[in-house]
């Protein structure tokens, strides 16, 4: 059978979801954010909750989001996600409202918004992206770099007496009785990425029931900072984060 | 046995040649082209396209979701 039988409509099985918009993700190569929206748009999208939806963009790589999910969307300034998601979920009770953050926004400036957000419960889903460094600004550590990782500002690696350790926030956020749901997921094969859809099925349906926040730590890779390419920076992320970041459900109530 | 045959569509214009399909990919169908779109970026092709089964993993994987696929069931047509 000759492939131009093949590619026809009726044989369709996969492809781009109309929420993703047509503009080129400014992106690297092979970056996880691109991953995750996808995965977000596709969940709107099959949800049915487009025009209920939304999101709060952050600062960092990601904070052209909106260029890429055609839903309605709101910028913070650097980690104040939470607190912007808070008000526009309480004037906005209906909504379907979530929070997208990397780790030098949620885990670093934005420590404080994202604890207390948690902790009153408020009713939206966050989703932070974990790639153990400040992407955007050129790979510096952040609070989530691992030990004796090289990063910009610590070339030798991490270290313990003159950085501190590396702090697994998402264990923190699971302790407070606000969430209701706490995972762990990532993107990296073709059954992480069917996971993590599940796990984003899930934390928006928890909004429609109006259990509280929902948080999903999505542990990604940023193969510029870490001068690695796309498929090399995985593969170091499953030797050398997994085992810190271990991929699991924290709480699922 | 039913026999699948799939086929991908990559958007060459638009990919970004991270390679993340090629090892997705569980039949070793896809491969960087030596070639590069208008980016600069050796583009994902079907090096071997008689081996997919159209599974999508490769589309699931992309960054950029630039890939779009298709299956068909061959007995159904014999
Ligand atoms: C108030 C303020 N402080 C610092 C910065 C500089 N800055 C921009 S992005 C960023 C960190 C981004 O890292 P992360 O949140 O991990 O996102 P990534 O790029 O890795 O996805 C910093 C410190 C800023 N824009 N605003
Ligand atoms: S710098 Fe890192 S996080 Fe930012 S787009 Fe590039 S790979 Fe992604
Ligand atoms: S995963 Fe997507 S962007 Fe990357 S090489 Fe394959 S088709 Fe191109
Ligand atoms: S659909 Fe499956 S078999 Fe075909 S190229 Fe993609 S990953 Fe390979
Ligand atoms: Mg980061």
């Amino acid at each position: 059978m000759d492939v131009k039988d093949i590619i026809k409509e009726e044989n369709l099985v996969y492809g781009k979801t109309k929420l993703l918009t047509d503009n080129i993700m400014h992106y690297c190569p092979g970056c996880t954010h691109g991953v995750v929206h996808k995965v977000l748009a596709e969940v709107i999208d099959e949800m049915g909750i487009q025009e209920k939806t939304i999101g709060v963009a952050p600062v960092g790589c990601s904070v052209l989001a909106y260029n890429y999910i055609d839903i309605d969307w709101h910028e913070a300034a650097h980690g104040r996600a939470p607190a912007l998601a808070t008000a526009i979920n309480r004037l906005y009770p209906d909504k379907y409202v979530f929070t997208y953050q990397g780790d030098g926004d949620l885990a670093s400036i934005g420590t404080a918004e994202i604890i207390h957000a948690c902790n009153r419960g408020e009713n939206i889903v966050v989703i932070f992206i974990n790639n153990g460094i400040y992407g955007m600004t050129g790979g510096q550590m952040a609070p989530t770099s691992i030990l004796d990782m090289p990063t910009s500002t610590t070339p030798y690696g991490r270290k313990v007496e003159l950085n501190g350790y590396p702090l697994k926030i998402t264990d923190l956020i699971a302790q407070l009785p606000g969430t209701c749901y706490v995972t762990r997921q990532s993107g990296h094969t073709p059954a992480a990425v069917r996971k993590l859809k599940k796990a984003i099925t899930k934390a928006f349906e928890n909004v429609g029931k109006k259990k509280g926040t929902s948080f999903i730590e999505v542990v990604s890779t940023c193969n510029s900072g870490w001068k690695l390419s796309p498929v090399k920076a995985n593969e170091w992320m499953v030797e050398h984060m997994f085992p810190f970041y271990p991929i699991g459900d924290f709480k699922d109530e | 046995m039913a026999k699948v045959r799939g086929a991908i569509v990559v958007d060459v214009e638009k990919c970004k040649g991270c390679g993340l399909c090629v090892v997705a990919c569980p039949s070793k169908v896809i491969d960087l082209a030596k070639e590069v779109n208008g980016k600069g970026y050796n583009y994902a092709y079907m090096a071997n396209p008689d081996a997919c089964i159209g599974c999508a993993n490769c589309a699931i994987v992309c960054p950029d979701t630039v890939i779009t696929v298709y299956k068909v069931n061959t007995e159904a047509n014999v």
